[in-house]
């Protein structure tokens, strides 16, 4: 899949989802900016950003929420955007949880099922499949404030999924617990996901988060999108400097190409396995810590060697992050894992080491 | 601010209440007083408990101020509520600042402005001055209390309950009176509460908009003030505070345990 | 939030509607009759004043109406030194008054802050308590306690600091009580509001860069309590300048506040336009007040909101 094009379809068939040309202004600000993208059935989508990138405002007028000030926004080929959040077949479950304080768990998740006027009998039988599913068993008649941060979460969650909608969306549904929680949590969201079939789109701040759960992510800054793709890609191929250096760490190294193939820079020309760049232009080479080898001498047979000395090194348990500086001036960052048994990283700060990486390790960015 | 209290700090706030209650406490006390002279001890006794009941006119202005009370804390409620929700629900509206503006300055306008401009509104209108213009009036001066009150709570709620309950399928009106109304249930309480003790309370504008036949409790105790000190109004007083204190303390202790553990939760969930 | 495609429109509209209609009609539009009228002259009729605006006359009636009015009630107030010098009370007696109301209430404030914070509800309440009971008996409590066979010179005299009974009731002093004892809630509770909200961290990050406490008390504490100091002193100032009651029970009848004023001028001279004259002069005194304790309240209420 081509990484070039920040709006790309999602392949076969129909999207579930389609923004056309959506913008969202308040006052003079613009929080979401024509915007155009497609999410496909049954898809675990992720909008990533800053904080303040319009990932919230999109999946708020996703929701009804919002009203976008330009553009429609389609879900299974019809315009939603005249329909009033409580008629949209799409449920929310929100940052701060907004549990009703006044009513019970099992109050809460039947909630939805009230509105439709549901039989008693049928709101029971959910209610108790729902607290089933979220794992909520015998806690239907307790109230809100006697539940657990994580047990709140999945009152949320289950009151969000109980009318079966065909979109859930999910405003940092996890920012609210402690890391093991979340990363718990984050399994347990993708095999509800799988189980359920239903097309999820979360919203979130955390890469990592984007990168476990999606099938697909966009990336969002100032109101546009950056790039749309898998987890993959995004990291391996990002499409400009902004989304290389957003996700995960990386060095990224000005050039120009003379000869397909190689790259000069001010560390000396530099091959990359990348051909398809033309001659003259200004590019730049993103290179991830992890994908450096370092040793103490001039590694044999490299295409790619570069010398340095140590500058800081972060010891961070399972990999250390080594800063390298360079003959240039510039520093390097490389990751290493730590796999001596003692801990002990097998270089100090001040040492003279070789930098090496393969041709395919640089990614050639234009942008 | 947590660090504990100085004896400056402790002083200062005991000579405070002192300074509060003592003139509330010498009252009481001298309601029980069987002597005719103030100063002059004269032992316990309910003489002027009994010579309460046997006043006819005292009664009946009373009466009459309990249901004025009552009426104009009701509609003030009302109004009070829907302006409130006006104010922090609507968005911009035209003539918002206006609105606002007629909101808030009731608060502080001194009540001789406010009883001449209602007087003169009912003369210009030809309306007969009695019991239902002192309701009018005082629904007026009070609706802002009971604004100020519901705004503040209504500020402090968290609008995603809404928004959750609109995204599950509930409309708009519905929203409103299972999610928000139950939540701010205290709050409008309160201001009726407030507004029912402004009414009961006030004189002036009672004074400029009231009518033959519709003479108000504080009406006829100022008559009575004015012309000296009879310990029959401190007993009526003494009654008048052991209404307010019960109302009061019943009411907080009511709201407190159930709107406190409603705010954790609600607060619990926000973190 | 405001969809223009809703079909509930309408009701929303209400929610509006009902609560301006009321105030518009019940607040606003009297002070326009009460500029009417303080621009009218004083008869012996019933209503008390010419002219009278007779709407069927039509526009004729209303250029008649206009070529009447007079500033004749203006021109007394600024004539006769009775008013002015009624003005000038009200001014110095409130002014005097929140300055009272500040100096014994910010340390009240303040030691309520610093109160242990499962006390902190039980004294609001123990402040607020005393309001809830009628203005009017809080008033009569201190004739109680200030008349002159009173229980105030009973103990002065008992304690020999005086001799002879005292007359503090019909004084000034017993308005400045009256005042300050039943405005006291109205500068605490602001006061406290701003200084309970302050993070006691403020205090220890002063206190870890070098700041002695009493220091810090004038650097950071005082500073960030100015909000409540100013909406306790406007929540005072304004209504005292128009106050009536207490002047009226409490003090002499050598000089009288303007409340007292416009009131003789009602319900004694029957001087209509006259009252509704020094109402609107007490309203452009206070206009400027008026309009800063509104953006305070707009801001504090609606911040931020749109």
């Amino acid at each position: 899949m081509a990484t070039g094009g920040a709006d790309q379809s999602t392949g076969g068939g129909a999207p579930l989802i389609r923004f056309e040309a959506v913008s969202k202004r308040f006052g003079a600000v613009a929080a979401v900016e024509t915007l155009t993208l497609d999410i496909a059935q049954g898809e675990f989508f992720a909008l990533l950003g800053p904080s303040g990138c319009g990932k919230t405002t999109l999946l708020r007028m996703l929701a009804g929420l919002e009203t976008p000030s330009e553009g429609r926004i389609f879900l299974g080929g019809e315009d939603i955007v005249p329909v009033p959040s409580h008629r949209r077949p799409v449920n929310m479950m929100f940052q701060s949880y907004a549990l009703f304080p006044h009513l019970t768990v099992e109050g809460n998740i039947a909630f939805g099922l009230r509105q439709e006027n549901a039989g008693r009998e049928e709101i029971a039988a959910r209610v108790a499949e729902m607290l089933d599913l979220t794992r909520l068993q015998g806690f239907g008649g307790r109230k809100i404030h006697q539940l657990s941060g994580g047990q709140r979460q999945r009152v949320a969650l289950a009151r969000s999924l109980i009318k079966r909608p065909r979109v859930l969306l999910l405003d940092e549904p996890l920012a609210a617990l402690d890391k093991k929680l979340r990363a718990e949590t984050q399994f347990e969201l993708m095999e509800l996901q799988r189980k359920l079939g239903t097309t999820f789109v979360i919203v979130t701040h955390d890469q990592e988060e984007a990168m476990i759960v999606a099938d697909r992510i966009a990336v969002m800054n100032q109101g546009r999108l950056m790039q749309v793709a898998t987890p993959t890609e995004i990291y391996e191929q990002p499409n400009s400097r902004w989304v290389a250096d957003f996700i995960g760490e990386v060095t990224i190294i000005e050039g120009r190409t003379s000869v397909p193939g190689l790259v000069d820079s001010a560390l000396g020309p530099l091959t990359v396995a990348d051909h398809a760049t033309g001659a003259g232009k200004t590019l730049w080479l993103a290179l991830r810590p992890e994908k450096i080898s370092m040793s103490g001498h001039r590694p044999a047979g490299e295409k790619n060697a570069v010398a340095g000395t140590i500058f800081e090194i972060g010891y961070r348990g399972e990999t250390s992050a080594y800063k390298v500086r360079l003959p240039d001036g510039s520093l390097m960052k490389v990751s290493i894992a730590n796999v001596n048994a003692h801990g002990r990283a097998p270089y100090a700060e001040g040492d003279a080491v070789w930098l090496s990486w393969p041709p395919d390790a640089g990614i050639v960015l234009t942008g | 601010m947590k660090r504990g209290p100085s004896p400056f700090n402790i002083v200062s706030v005991a000579l405070g209440l002192a300074f509060l209650y003592l003139p509330i406490v010498i009252l009481v006390i001298y309601s029980f007083n069987a002597s005719q002279l103030v100063t002059v001890w004269g032992g316990w006794s309910l003489v002027w408990y009994r010579e309460l009941l046997n006043d006819e006119a005292i009664l009946s202005a009373a009466w009459i101020s309990f249901r004025v009370a009552f009426l104009s804390a009701t509609a003030a409620t009302v109004l009070g509520t829907l302006a409130a929700v006006s104010l922090t629900r609507m968005g911009r509206f035209r003539g918002r600042l206006l609105f606002s503006g007629m909101v808030y300055a009731p608060l502080v306008m001194p009540e001789v402005i406010t009883g001449l401009s209602l007087l003169l509104l009912f003369v210009a209108l030809n309306v007969d001055r009695g019991f239902w213009t002192v309701v009018i009036a005082h629904t007026t001066l009070t609706t802002c209390f009971v604004t100020v009150i519901v705004q503040s709570r209504l500020i402090g709620f968290d609008r995603s309950l809404e928004e959750a309950a609109m995204d599950l399928g509930c409309p708009p009106f519905r929203t409103f009176m299972t999610i928000t109304l139950p939540l701010i249930a205290p709050a409008i309480a309160a201001g009726w509460m407030l507004a029912f003790a402004l009414s009961l309370d006030d004189l002036v504008i009672a004074s400029f908009t009231t009518g033959p036949g519709a003479t108000t409790l504080p009406i006829r105790i100022y008559s009575e003030v004015r012309l000296g000190v009879k310990p029959e109004i401190n007993a009526i007083c003494t009654i008048m505070i052991a209404v307010v204190a019960l109302g009061t303390v019943i009411s907080s202790l009511m709201t407190k345990r159930g709107a406190s553990r409603r705010e954790r939760a609600a607060l619990g969930a926000q973190v | 939030m405001r969809d223009k495609r809703n079909p509930r429109d309408w009701g929303r509209r209400m929610v509006v509607l009902l609560p301006y209609l009321w105030l518009a009609i019940f607040f606003l539009a009297p002070f326009v009759i009460v500029l009417k009228i303080s621009l009218s002259q004083s008869v012996l009729a019933q209503p008390p004043y010419t002219p009278v605006l007779d709407l069927t006359a039509g526009w004729q009636g209303l250029k008649q109406f206009a070529a009447q009015l007079s500033l004749d009630s203006f021109g007394l107030l600024a004539s006769d030194s009775l008013y002015l010098l009624s003005y000038a009370k009200s001014l110095q007696v409130a002014a005097i008054s929140t300055a009272l109301l500040f100096a014994l209430g910010y340390p009240i404030a303040y030691g309520m802050a610093r109160a242990p914070k499962a006390w902190q509800p039980m004294l609001v309440m123990a402040v607020v308590l005393p309001f809830w009971t009628s203005f009017l008996i809080r008033i009569y409590a201190w004739i109680n306690i200030l008349q002159r066979d009173g229980l105030l010179n009973d103990v002065l005299m008992r304690l020999h600091i005086i001799d002879t009974p005292a007359a503090w009731l019909s004084s000034d002093t017993a308005i400045y009580i009256g005042i300050v004892y039943s405005y006291l809630p109205f500068m605490v509770l602001p006061l406290y509001a701003s200084l309970e909200k302050m993070h006691e961290s403020l205090l220890e990050a002063a206190s870890d860069l070098g700041c002695p406490a009493w220091k810090a008390f004038w650097l950071i504490t005082f500073p960030l309590s100015l909000p409540g100091v100013a909406a306790g002193a406007l929540l005072s100032f304004i209504p005292i300048v128009g106050e009536f009651v207490i002047p009226d029970l409490l003090g002499g009848s050598e000089s009288q506040m303007i409340g007292q004023t416009l009131w003789t001028e009602f319900f004694s001279n029957r001087d209509w336009p006259v009252a509704s004259a020094i109402a609107i002069a007490l309203l452009g005194l206070l206009l400027v007040p008026i309009l800063f304790y509104e953006r305070m309240q707009q801001r504090s209420l609606e911040g931020g909101r749109t």
